[in-house]
């Protein structure tokens, strides 16, 4: 390769150099919009920006509404994530182990959601939750958000259920132990990476989530509904403020996530 | 607990949610789609008068024909942006922490808010924002253009920005795949970095190219944050219009019918990528 004298690779790699920064430009330079518009002293988003100000996280901190929303989705992220490793790691243990009849539709089924535009699941489970007399509540929700992060959890388990030897469990059950026991002292520990990585994203999704959260909710609102009806009567930069503290937070998250990954590869 | 117990369980809990939360819903929509509108509510029926509008009525024909330009326009950016930026980490990214950081930085807006993702153009785009700021202060324009927001274009710029993490995850992991020593018989055997690409990499990425095809088609497809925040008068998608059926309109048996729509769209396009998928593995083996 190096035998061609070449100044056409070298400008070749220069304009993907290029291409690669105007690629980073073009992700992260609205997240510092959004980020500089949250201090901005004018009501309307016009650059440049004519003043400083916290007011706006002020205002948002003495907010009833928005604090209730977030909340709202804690609670339901929480549950929501917790429900889908409850019934995604025996989904994936089941496709992991066993052959049944039907497990081609199984399997498609529960991956469906990952491609599937959220509005037909929470549109169809609203009209089942109606059709058997539930009304929309956050429970509701939090069932329409598990149905939906399923295929993500099984997933991510199953991957790691596959690189898993099967001798482990077997030895096991030579020893003695029964399955719970096998389940909760062998599996479990052996793909709890996984088991975490996959509760962190689904919960992190859930908190996100519109177009279920749309259809199930109630009276109650998810931070994403909230904004979502805030930006129906204009916009302020207040939302910007929360948005701010999303990205925030969403490092926070990233962080952890990292870290953890990297204590748990080297065993 | 005996063994055939926990086997039951493991089987029985999620095959118990799947028929509750997925087979019973969809059966229910199905059936709804049959049924009649008889203002302010619905019967039940079976005829496929819900069908036959959404296949004569030019609104809805021009609804689905719109949605469907705008995924594919949304998916053919993303690939444009997102296969290079792929080669580039895979092939010429100096150092393997560069290539950690940067792979990161580029999934990492996925863990941001969906929906402040969609925002954060509409106040870029608009009559006041910073586009138009840019384009008056360099002396470009001389007044605010209304020419950015609120149109098709904003809602391709948008869906690509919130999408680009779909693409670029396959084909990174399509490209990592391909064997160093590939490329080098390539050139070895005589072929340029151009044919080498196109004849040894690009058909070995192939996989990773509809995976990500086939996500950022079905997503754009569904959404209706896009057209709600940037979309304007003429962007209405076909989520938006299934909304209105179950809200304002009150078209339930209407909205079930387009929802059926959807779902054998996403089917067929997920089932097309599984087969190319597939072949490209039995080709490549």
């Amino acid at each position: 390769m190096a035998m061609k004298p070449s100044s056409s690779r070298l400008a070749a790699d220069t304009a993907l150099t290029t291409f690669v920064c105007l690629l980073m430009a073009f992700l992260y330079v609205p997240i510092w919009v959004l980020i500089a518009f949250s201090f901005s002293s004018s009501r309307s988003l016009t650059w440049p920006i004519p003043g400083f100000t916290l007011d706006w996280y002020r205002k948002l901190f003495a907010n009833a509404d928005l604090l209730a929303a977030v909340g709202n989705s804690f609670y339901v992220a929480i549950c929501a994530s917790l429900l889908a490793l409850a019934v995604g790691i025996p989904a994936a243990m089941a496709l992991h182990r066993y052959d049944f009849w039907g497990k081609t539709l199984f399997r498609r089924l529960i991956l469906l959601p990952i491609t599937l535009p959220g509005i037909v699941t929470g549109i169809s489970m609203l009209n089942m939750f109606r059709l058997f007399g539930f009304s929309q509540s956050l429970e509701t929700v939090i069932f329409g958000h598990a149905t939906a992060l399923l295929g993500v959890v099984v997933t991510q388990v199953f991957a790691r259920l596959q690189r898993l030897p099967k001798s482990l469990e077997e030895a096991s059950y030579d020893l003695g132990a029964g399955p719970a026991r096998t389940f909760f002292r062998v599996t479990l520990p052996n793909i709890s990476s996984a088991v975490v990585g996959a509760g962190l994203l689904s919960f992190v999704l859930s908190f996100d989530e519109i177009p279920v959260t749309f259809f199930l909710t109630g009276r109650d609102n998810t931070l994403p509904m909230y904004i979502y009806s805030t930006l129906r009567r204009g916009v302020t930069p207040e939302i910007n403020a929360v948005g701010t503290l999303i990205v925030l937070a969403t490092l926070v998250l990233i962080i952890i996530s990292v870290v953890l990954s990297r204590d748990r590869t080297p065993r | 607990m005996n063994r055939k117990l926990s086997a039951a369980l493991v089987l029985g809990i999620p095959l118990a949610w799947v028929v509750v939360f997925m087979l019973l819903p969809y059966g229910i929509i199905v059936t709804y789609s049959f049924w009649v509108k008889t203002y302010p509510t619905f019967k039940p029926a079976f005829q496929f008068g819900n069908y036959l509008t959404l296949a004569t009525d030019p609104q809805y024909l021009q609804v689905l024909g719109r949605t469907l330009k705008i995924s594919a326009l949304t998916s053919l950016f993303s690939l444009l942006l997102a296969y290079p930026f792929a080669w580039w980490l895979v092939f010429r990214c100096p150092s393997q922490a560069l290539r950690t950081w940067a792979y990161m930085a580029v999934i990492a807006p996925l863990w941001v808010s969906y929906l402040l993702r969609a925002y954060i153009w509409k106040t870029i785009l608009g009559t006041e924002g910073i586009l138009n700021s840019f384009l008056m202060s360099a002396g470009i324009t001389s007044e605010p253009s209304s020419l950015f927001l609120y149109n098709q274009f904003a809602m391709v710029v948008t869906l690509t920005y919130i999408f680009i993490p779909f693409m670029v995850m396959p084909i990174y992991t399509a490209l990592e795949r391909i064997p160093a020593n590939l490329s080098e018989a390539s050139a070895d055997l005589g072929m340029g970095p151009v044919q080498t690409f196109l004849r040894v990499t690009l058909p070995l990425s192939a996989p990773g190219i509809a995976a990500g095809f086939t996500l950022t088609f079905c997503l754009s497809f569904g959404d209706f944050i896009a057209p709600f925040l940037v979309g304007g008068p003429d962007g209405n998608l076909i989520a938006s219009v299934i909304q209105t059926q179950f809200g304002s309109a009150l078209n339930w048996p209407l909205g079930s019918a387009l929802s059926i729509v959807m779902l054998v769209i996403v089917l067929g396009i997920v089932s097309l990528s599984d087969r190319i998928e597939a072949k490209a593995q039995t080709g490549a083996a």
